[in-house]
């Protein structure tokens, strides 16, 4: 009995060594990233005349498209498991709509007139914006149903966006010549990362990074769903809190410097979960080291096919992630 | 072998009460089923056992309240099957059943060795062994079925709920699953309380039944005390024929009403 046993169980350890090979490999394509990242550019390749312009311009920026790549992916998939939706996005409960109404507002107030301020508000500002958004999300659903269950909060959530969303085209509509900065913001852009924004964003993603990487075999148990992960002894609503804050902190932080990056925190997770399969154990880390590599990537074009104007990375993204989602339809179709 | 005392436990969702003060003991190793009509609070009471509804009223394990306990502490008391159960498509059957060892591992840690060679037994006692990296997308209702089942047995909880385990089987299923759950109460000592609508499988296989309508406790006692025509017509508002095997068993068989 315990040699069945035990070859069974070795047979187990083998199937999940299969797997193991996947991290390993995703730091190999991380590291190719950052060098492909960091020797393409308007600039060219490094060289000993370049390199300090190359260190101030560009290298902030590839850093800054890693944390933001990595902590929009993580979030994603965070969300997702939180909220057994795989159409949750770190945007869900309205960071990016309190972000937006926050930059807005700066915006309208006068980029111009606080250059000589202390703080820069503008990051501050969309931080805080997020930040609100989420917990009037909260409060919402739990004033309006139990805030413990998933779908309060997805509805809470639509909710307050579609208003803060509101409010801020009524602020652009009355300040049409901001209009232009604002979108461009909202597109999300890297170009003008510098080292500053990379320090300042670093301690929430990483903090945010890590209590989600802790979080992973709670997401597992939720996959089957509230009631039972309840009887299975898990006390749901707190950790989906717990997953909620760090994400939304992380992402704030991430959004308050880059802006709106759409289609990372969907297409990166769902991409490994068609790899290397649906378990949050394996995806959470995963989804860390290949996002950061995929904003990396994606972030090249924007420099080099500039004719003039850099494309926003947010287009670039957008170019990725719609034919994924076809492909995705065309999968499901052929399996049926 | 623990024992389950439900004293004055009332449940109630939002403003309906949908169970009145319903009080009974089933001893260590008993099997008590819940059967009545739709509505009657049979879930209702699996619910509350397990901490998922909102109840007045004392339920112990052994003496001990079980409001008391930790979520964890009560799921290494009480593991639960539920009529509907979410099987995601795309996890492998050993991952699932690892799912019921979630009570025994740190909030930040992972699995030992222990809680794997642990699923691997579960699957084994069950036939499943071969299952364990199939995923649960690729299985039948009634290998699911035993999949939660291994599921519950993983949490090593003494008392086992099962609310409607055979509704979604067909007969043979419904067989396999209950001789299953009877000789693992035998082997482990459990104390099992199920919600069935099928009578005469309630009757076959339950020490007790307790009949339940619209919240109250109507009846509790054996087979042959609780399933009469008349108490059958009186609730389920059904006309049957209730008949008794020469070994004991109690058959209850519909009539057809019509001219």
């Amino acid at each position: 009995m315990d040699a069945v046993v035990a070859e069974s169980v070795g047979g187990l350890a083998r199937r999940d060594s299969r797997g193991r090979w996947w991290l390993p490999l995703s730091v190999v394509i991380l590291v190719g990233a950052f060098v492909l990242g960091a020797y393409i550019g308007p600039a060219g390749a490094i060289t000993s005349a370049n390199w300090h312009l190359i260190w101030a311009v560009r290298m902030p920026r590839v850093a800054l498209a890693a944390l933001v790549g990595a902590m929009l992916s993580v979030a994603g998939a965070s969300f997702q498991g939180a909220f057994r939706n795989p159409l949750a996005d770190p945007y869900l409960l309205g960071v990016a709509a309190g972000s937006g109404l926050g930059a807005t507002i700066v915006f309208v107030v006068g980029r111009g007139s606080t250059r000589g301020w202390l703080i820069d508000p503008l990051p501050l500002a969309s931080f805080a914006g997020g930040l609100a958004a989420v917990l009037v999300t909260y409060l919402v659903g739990s004033a309006f149903g139990s805030s413990n269950t998933s779908l309060t909060l997805i509805l809470a959530g639509v909710a307050i966006t579609s208003l803060v969303t509101a409010i801020q085209t009524f602020v652009l509509y009355r300040n049409t010549e901001v209009i232009r900065e604002v979108y461009s913001w909202i597109l999300g852009r890297l170009s003008t990362a510098t080292w500053r924004d990379v320090k300042l964003v670093a301690p929430y993603i990483i903090v945010s990074c890590v209590v989600l990487l802790l979080h992973r075999r709670q997401l597992d148990v939720m996959r089957v769903g509230d009631d039972e992960a309840a009887s299975l002894g898990m006390q749901v609503g707190r950790v989906r809190l717990i997953v909620v804050v760090a994400a939304t902190f992380g992402t704030a932080a991430a959004v308050s410097v880059s802006g709106l990056i759409g289609f990372v925190g969907i297409v990166v997770p769902h991409a490994i979960r068609m790899l290397a399969g649906a378990s949050y154990r394996r995806l959470l880390p995963l989804t860390i080291v290949l996002g950061a590599a995929f904003l990396i990537l994606t972030d090249i074009p924007g420099r080099v096919l500039s004719h003039g104007a850099e494309t926003p990375i947010g287009v670039v993204t957008a170019f990725f992630g719609a034919p994924f989602f076809i492909v995705v339809l065309m999968r499901r179709r052929l399996s049926q | 072998m623990s024992s389950l005392a439900l004293h004055e436990l009332s449940v109630r969702y939002g403003r309906a009460e949908v169970v009145h003060r319903f009080t009974d003991t089933v001893g260590p190793g008993d099997w008590l089923c819940l059967i009545g009509p739709n509505g009657a609070g049979k879930s209702s009471i699996l619910r509350a056992i397990c901490g998922l509804a909102v109840h007045t009223g004392e339920i112990s394990v052994d003496g001990a309240p079980l409001r008391l306990r930790t979520p964890r502490r009560r799921a290494e008391l009480v593991a639960y099957v539920p009529q509907q159960p979410l099987l995601p498509s795309d996890m492998s059957a050993f991952e699932y059943v690892l799912l019921g060892r979630n009570p025994y591992i740190s909030y930040f840690g992972s699995e030992t060795a222990h809680d794997r060679s642990m699923v691997q037994n579960v699957l084994e006692r069950l036939d499943m062994a071969g299952f364990a990296g199939r995923q649960l997308g690729s299985l039948s209702g009634g290998e699911q079925q035993r999949l939660v089942i291994a599921r519950a047995l993983a949490q090593e909880a003494p008392i086992l709920l099962l609310d409607e385990p055979t509704s979604a089987l067909d007969i043979g299923h419904q067989q396999q699953a209950l001789e299953l759950v009877d000789r693992l109460r035998r082997e482990h000592g459990l104390t099992v309380i199920s919600a069935m609508h099928d009578l005469t499988l309630a009757g076959l296989y339950a020490d007790r039944l307790a009949l339940l309508h619209e919240g109250h406790l109507v009846v509790a006692g054996t087979a042959e005390q609780v399933l009469r025509a008349e108490t059958l017509a009186e609730f389920y508002g059904v006309s049957v024929s209730v008949r008794h095997e020469p070994d004991g068993t109690v058959v209850v068989v519909p009539k057809r009403v019509g001219s």
